[in-house]
């Protein structure tokens, strides 16, 4: 046998040296292991790019520039009859708060013996955000008796203020800016190096409504998130019942025929259907002719059922397959019924798998905006915390990802940095849902 | 389980009782996004002096703006109407059909558009409507003929402008943008530079002309922006050659990144907008149906306080943004607070 093996070609070579082509086949799979490295190193180049950019771009939002003003709330401008009958002292707008605060600001600089060539009240306006007359308006009105004293307020700076001590703005770009002039900017140093104005974590931000184009400093994605939650809501209550009830029907009691042949084949269709296309048929249908609420989550709710339900019904019916028949058999053969066999023995099998479908779905859902911008939830329109159950339903709102779309087509570019700031909290939530999702799976899963 | 489908049936119960829906209680504004921020200003700030709900102002377009405006009257269609031009003829009829018969035209002031390019591109720093329409017509006057377009760059017509490339990001068709960019530019330029005079020589009809006049070259060297300034914005960062159609507030709130050009050699700004000596400026609008009035609560109060002194006058914050303040704003007050309808 050796003498044979000796004739042929190329096994003159041991296993310990390998012949030529031994080495092709080597350097084939090497090479092949250097693309499957690469193309993973592609891709995690790609996410930390982008999670860096993220993380770059948006961690701004989440401080904010306040200035400490003390505000001499004088009762001749505040309530001119001066019987602070609160309705009177209502039609004073916020347009006859605004000189007193600027004049606080003015003095607060005077006293701290801040040099600067603004000497004019009006002056100030560029320091302060539009936002300040509001917030002592609406101190005043809830505390008449502080009329006549000097109370110290924390209000926003403006938004070019708050870009400067961001690095956002530029000195030489403030010569072209008629927002702001370079002696703000002067002011804006000592008055930092005072401890008047500072920059703080921005809770509003994560809580606060929608603002503006001109307070851009004053806005937050708080209301938005509570129409994201209404919305989730709607989907989760209405997509997972739906959709467990079809799989359970279409996999354990429908019989196998055209029709539920034809049925599968559809869910599977609209599963792949774009997002866009629900929202054009919530406009249609939702709005148009069941004359539902323009801009209301529950409309978005119930579009985004639409999309979610193909997801939970595959999903689901997935789930349910991989429960193995000799339960199902086992369950029959001492007497439970088709029903009893699947709701006590199947469905808490599959159940983890159900529940793993349902928040990814789920989590895709709230990562959509193409639908919301067809039924009006885009717009300058996350402005009231909804009063009540029904109102968060029914009241207009926007959702998170619209609201940051929102904020990127904005012209300051004090809400670019918003938008990004908001795609970080959609990204926490979207991780939390993955993670609960995992746990879920982790926790309950059983293998046969 | 069961708490689950309790919670789905008064959901559902919640969902055909909203058909029946209960009484609206906020201002439900649409249309034009060159109008959004205004009307956006003026909403906040009415929320913060009145008692009623701030309204809703949803952006879109003035065409899509007029369009839902239009749809009838009652809870489920919007009150107010934000348009960058007037409202048309053949919309006014689509109201009428629905039964939108009182419609009331509320002027808010002048918006000024605007040519800019990136800061650090080519030097564009002075345009007349000439240059525009011959940069971008398909057919344009060459030694007092009609040719098709021969120019390549911008220096091709005109010696003092820089030698690049043409490339212009014009407002798409659904914007109020492009209307007045056709009407006081490229029209302008239309006849300013004879080619009208030629086209009708050739035997045009007068309405062909006009439209022969605005017809942009599909060569690539116009691209339609159907987006928001934003939009344009991105596309000059992306194109140093480029220049693109602002309006003069987004500009204002952009110029670390923009510079502007003359046109016909007045710089743009608010002085010179409400002269009239600038010459691409056009009346901002809102639409307001007569039959809300009374019925959504805040209605006329928002129409009135929209329009007031304090805040679309020559210091308020509207100005402040870049609103060109009307100087007929009295009249219009008159107007609204009669709710004289058109």
């Amino acid at each position: 046998m050796t003498d044979t093996s000796a004739n042929r070609p190329g096994s003159a070579t041991s296993l310990i040296t390998p012949d030529a082509r031994t080495k092709r086949r080597n350097r084939a799979e090497a090479r092949f292991k250097v693309y499957g490295i690469t193309a993973i190193g592609i891709g995690l180049l790609f996410l930390v790019v982008l999670l860096g950019s993220i993380t770059v771009n948006g961690l701004g939002a989440f401080q904010q520039t306040f200035v400490n003003v003390p505000v001499y709330l004088d009762p001749a401008k505040l309530d001119k009859r001066g019987n602070r009958n609160i309705e009177e002292m209502k039609k004073v707008s916020t347009f006859g708060y605004n000189p007193l605060i600027q004049q606080g600001l003015l003095d607060k600089a005077a006293e701290l013996g801040i040099e600067t060539p603004l000497k004019k009240r009006k002056q100030m306006k560029a320091m302060l955000s539009a936002s300040a007359a509001a917030k002592v308006r609406d101190f005043v009105l809830a505390n008449p008796e502080t009329l006549g004293q000097t109370v110290e307020f924390k209000l926003l700076a403006a938004s070019r203020v708050d870009g400067y001590l961001k690095g956002r703005v530029q000195r030489k770009d403030v010569a072209r800016d008629k927002n702001i002039d370079a002696e703000h900017l002067d002011l804006t140093d000592s008055l930092v190096a005072a401890g008047v104005v500072a920059k703080t974590f921005n809770l509003s931000f994560i809580t606060g409504a929608d603002a503006s184009e001109s307070r851009a400093e004053q806005a937050g994605i708080g209301v938005a998130m509570l129409g994201s939650f209404f919305m989730m809501l709607v989907v989760l209550v209405l997509s997972l019942p739906i959709g467990v009830a079809a799989s359970i029907y279409l996999e354990e009691f429908a019989p196998k025929n055209r029709w539920t042949d034809l049925i599968e084949v559809n869910i599977s269709n609209l599963a792949a259907v774009p997002s866009i296309v629900f929202g054009i048929l919530g406009l249609a249908v939702f709005i148009q002719v069941m004359h539902l609420p323009q801009s209301a989550p529950l409309v978005g709710g119930l579009v985004l059922t639409l999309m979610t339900l193909p997801t939970i019904i595959i999903s689901t019916r997935a789930s349910l397959k991989s429960v193995p028949p000799s339960i199902r058999d086992a369950a029959l053969g001492v007497g439970a019924s088709k029903m009893q066999s699947v709701f006590h023995h199947v469905l808490p099998l599959a159940m983890p798998g159900i529940l793993t479908g349902t928040i990814i779905g789920l989590a895709q859902a709230l990562g959509e905006t193409a639908p919301l911008l067809l039924i009006g939830m885009v717009g300058y329109i996350a402005t009231n915390v909804p009063d009540g159950i029904a109102a968060g339903f029914l009241d207009p709102n926007s959702a998170m990802p619209a609201q940051i779309y929102e904020w990127a087509k904005r012209a300051d570019p004090a809400y670019y940095e918003r938008a990004w700031g908001g795609i970080i909290i959609l990204l926490v939530f979207l991780l939390a849902m993955n993670i609960i999702a995992i746990l879920l799976r982790r926790r309950f899963e059983r293998r046969w | 389980m069961t708490s689950v489908k309790l919670a789905a049936s008064a959901l559902a119960i919640a969902a055909v009782s909203a058909t029946a829906a209960t009484a609206r209680d906020n201002v439900q504004v649409a249309g034009s996004s060159t109008v959004l921020p205004y009307a956006s200003i003026v909403a906040e700030a009415f929320g913060e002096n009145f008692d009623f709900p701030t309204p809703v102002v949803e952006s879109g377009g003035s065409s899509a703006g007029l369009k839902r405006f239009c749809q009838g009257v009652g809870e489920e269609h919007t009150d107010v109407a934000n348009a960058s031009r007037k409202i048309r003829e053949k919309e006014i009829k689509a109201c009428a059909e629905n039964g939108v018969t009182e419609i009331i035209e509320v002027r808010i002031g002048y918006d000024g558009i605007v040519f800019a390019s990136q800061l650090d591109g080519p030097d564009y720093s002075a345009f007349t409507q000439s240059d525009i329409f011959n940069a971008l017509a398909p057919k344009v006057m060459v030694d007092g003929k009609l040719v098709d377009n021969p120019y390549k760059m911008w220096s091709d017509f005109n010696a003092d402008l820089p030698a690049e490339e043409i490339l212009a990001f014009i407002p798409g068709t659904k914007h109020g943008t492009r209307e007045v960019f056709e009407e006081k530019v490229v029209a302008a330029g239309c006849e300013a530079t004879g080619a009208f005079e030629a086209m009708m020589a050739a035997g045009m009809s007068e309405d062909d002309a006009e439209d022969a006049c605005l017809e942009v070259m599909a060569d690539g060297r116009a691209v339609d922006i159907d987006g928001d300034y934003t939009e344009t914005l991105a596309s000059i960062d992306a194109n140093a050659n480029g220049i693109g159609v602002f309006g003069l507030a987004f500009y204002e709130n952009n110029t670390d990144k923009l510079k502007v050009a003359t046109m016909s050699g007045v710089a743009p700004s608010t002085e010179t907008i409400s002269t009239g000596e600038y010459p691409v400026s056009r009346p901002l609008f809102f639409y307001v149906k007569k039959a809300h009035i009374g019925v959504i609560p805040g209605l006329k109060e928002y129409a009135e306080f929209f329009i007031s002194d304090d805040i679309a006058g020559s210091d308020g914050p509207l100005a402040e943004y870049g609103l060109v303040s009307d100087p007929a704003l009295a009249d219009t007050q008159d107007a609204v607070y009669n709710e004289d309808a058109m």
